[in-house]
């Protein structure tokens, strides 16, 4: 019996193989390539031969100093943390409405259709097609605020740093918004209808119910859409990148469009832009792992723990009695 | 009764704010799609209109008379993306049964390092898949942007997730007994089974790789290999500057196929958002 178990483990090896190789030249290889570009003097378009520089350092310290990496750092997270809080905000609200066992929403699942479509669209045809609506003189924002008499005359919305951010965040939180409320109803729908009847028998309303049965429960759930999301904004790209170019005057410039034009424009040093890409490599790292940490099944690492317990003891005993 | 009224005031605010969001789903793509008809004079009078006009066809010959050709991006993203999602879910899920199905060493290693490298954004090792790919000669190529898809991590942990309950591994076992081997076991009982997850990573899969503007932008220079995100990107160029008409022609033709198949699919595709946030 034992032999042909034997037999079998090969297959595990073999059907995981063809993962291991793609792993190996897409995603390995390239990563550790990445990381020794960050040491050498690769630049200049069409170079591939590189030597380390004499500090290795050099560009790490070029990028950490640098002004528009700063920038672009503390665009992405404020473009990240402010599209994420509305974003979180709406879809709780959603979720619990659509989920409250009092009331039903007419059309609840027409708006959730609704809600998400933003999110399958291209980001690029996003990004290009919010250019075109806050158009200036005659783009439809502008001749609809003209209309309504909202504004006097067309006002160019684009080339203010604030505005501009403002609809990058308005745009993120459109396009998001409709996932993560699919994703906090599934989380409520998961919940034990027995916990909200027993919370309705003592009496709770929905306020109640909401903060104290609803999001405790959804904690988890809760944590990986943060986490998921968290990591999606620090790689921001589309949008930024065809929106507004990062610009005005790198208001809208995310660390990705920053290394993207590090490497794909100017005096193309792919050097710098590994140094950065690797800096971010460390910060979404840190953030995985504390969110591992987070988010490990504790019951099922204490069962796994008693298994291997048992297992050791069981162990012991079979030597003991082959002993005897 | 009092509380009745309550209830009723407390409905329509609702009802009211999924209104408004519903609108603000579906203005941009509107405006769009009626724009797309319009003339560039008749955007610049008043650039919303509910009323479709009578220039598709003269924007349509504006848009393909320069470098936008919908039909080269449309047949590449495709070909990518048919590809690209193939070999996603059918390795995803032969790796989720070689997981699932077999005792071996490394078992329980394997599948806390895919869960560790699952997070790794395609982004950050963009370098040096460049360098790689420009070394070999190969930017141009297709192929690199498909075979990639053979290692997709979060595939292989969904596929998994959900193989543990659906698949027995009595009937595995009786069809050794019969004498099938592995490979056909695979192929012929735990694919079948697997159908509802495939279908579900599949749709997402091809999203994303039609979508993916990143990883084509780095490595596609040759206009005749231009996916329909880069394809989308030209219209931000100087030379539809003031084609307006053109440029939401350009967008139309991008997003509403996208559309049409999301509503027609809309049911499993929001069922499957959903049952991909259940972690098992």
């Amino acid at each position: 019996m034992k032999k042909k178990h034997k037999g079998y483990a090969k297959y595990g090896y073999l059907f995981t193989l063809p993962f291991t190789i793609a792993f190996l030249i897409f995603m390995a290889y390239p990563t550790l390539y990445t990381a020794l570009i960050g040491f050498t003097d690769l630049k200049g378009i069409g170079k591939t031969d590189f030597h380390i520089l004499a500090n290795p350092l050099e560009n790490f310290i070029k990028i950490l100093t640098s002004p528009t990496f700063h920038t672009a750092f503390k665009n992405t997270v404020v473009l990240w943390v402010s599209n994420f809080i509305p974003q979180l905000i709406l879809a709780l609200l959603l979720a619990a409405w659509f989920t409250d066992r009092r009331f039903k929403v007419p059309g609840e699942g027409v708006f959730k259709v609704l809600f998400y479509m933003p999110n399958i669209i291209t980001a690029a045809t996003v990004a290009i097609l919010f250019n075109a609506l806050f158009g200036y003189p005659m783009g439809p924002v502008n001749d609809l605020m003209t209309r309504f008499g909202i504004l006097d005359a067309p006002y160019n919305f684009l080339i203010k740093k604030n505005i501009a951010r403002g609809v990058v965040i308005f745009i993120q939180t459109w396009m998001w918004y409709g996932y993560t409320m699919i994703i906090l109803i599934s989380g409520v729908l998961g919940i034990s209808p027995e916990i909200f009847e027993a919370a309705e028998v003592d009496g709770a309303n929905g306020w109640q119910t909401f903060w104290q049965i609803t999001i405790p429960n959804i904690k988890t759930i809760l944590l990986f859409t943060l986490v998921t999301s968290l990591i999606g904004g620090l790689n921001m790209f589309d949008i930024p990148k065809l929106f507004l170019m990062g610009g005005p005057d790198n208001a809208t410039l995310t660390t990705g469009v920053f290394i993207y034009n590090q490497a794909f424009s100017g005096s193309y040093m792919y050097n710098r832009a590994a140094a950065a890409s690797m800096i971010m490599f460390v910060i979404i790292c840190a953030v995985s792992g504390v969110m591992f940490y987070a988010l490990r099944d504790k019951d099922e690492e204490k069962i796994h723990k008693t298994i291997r317990q048992q297992e050791k003891e069981y162990r012991k005993k079979m030597k003991e009695a082959q002993k005897k | 009764m009092k509380s009745n009224n309550h209830h009723y005031a407390a409905k329509t605010i609702i009802f009211i704010i999924c209104v408004f969001l519903a609108i603000l789903s579906l203005f941009p793509f509107v405006v769009m799609i009626v724009n797309s008809t319009r003339s560039t004079t008749q955007i610049q009078q008043h650039a919303v209109s509910l009323i479709p006009s009578s220039y598709f066809a003269n924007n349509f010959k504006i848009l393909v008379g320069k470098s936008f050709k919908p039909s080269v991006g449309f047949l590449n993203s495709m070909i990518i993306s048919v590809c690209a999602t193939t070999l996603a879910t059918y390795f995803s899920t032969l790796t989720a049964y070689g997981l699932v199905v077999y005792d071996w060493k490394l078992k329980r290693a394997y599948f806390s390092f895919i869960m560790a490298i699952m997070m790794i954004p395609a982004q950050i090792t963009m370098i040096g898949f460049y360098q790689m790919v420009y070394k070999i000669h190969m930017t141009n190529n297709l192929l690199m942007l498909i075979l990639p898809a053979i290692a997709s991590p979060s595939m292989v942990f969904f596929m998994r997730q959900y193989m543990v309950p659906a698949l027995s591994l009595e009937i595995v076992q009786s069809a050794r007994i019969d004498g099938a081997r592995e490979f056909y076991i695979f192929n012929a009982i735990a694919l079948p089974i697997m159908k509802p997850a495939i279908a579900t990573q599949a749709i997402f899969s091809f999203v994303s790789s039609w979508n993916n503007l990143f990883t084509p932008l780095i490595l596609l220079t040759d206009q005749k290999k231009y996916t329909l995100p880069i394809m989308i990107s030209l219209l931000r160029g100087d030379i539809y500057k003031t084609e307006y008409g053109a440029v939401y022609l350009g967008l139309t033709l991008t997003a509403l196929p996208l559309i049409v198949v999301y509503l027609a699919l809309s049911k499993y595709i929001i069922a499957g958002v959903a049952l991909g946030s259940v972690k098992g």
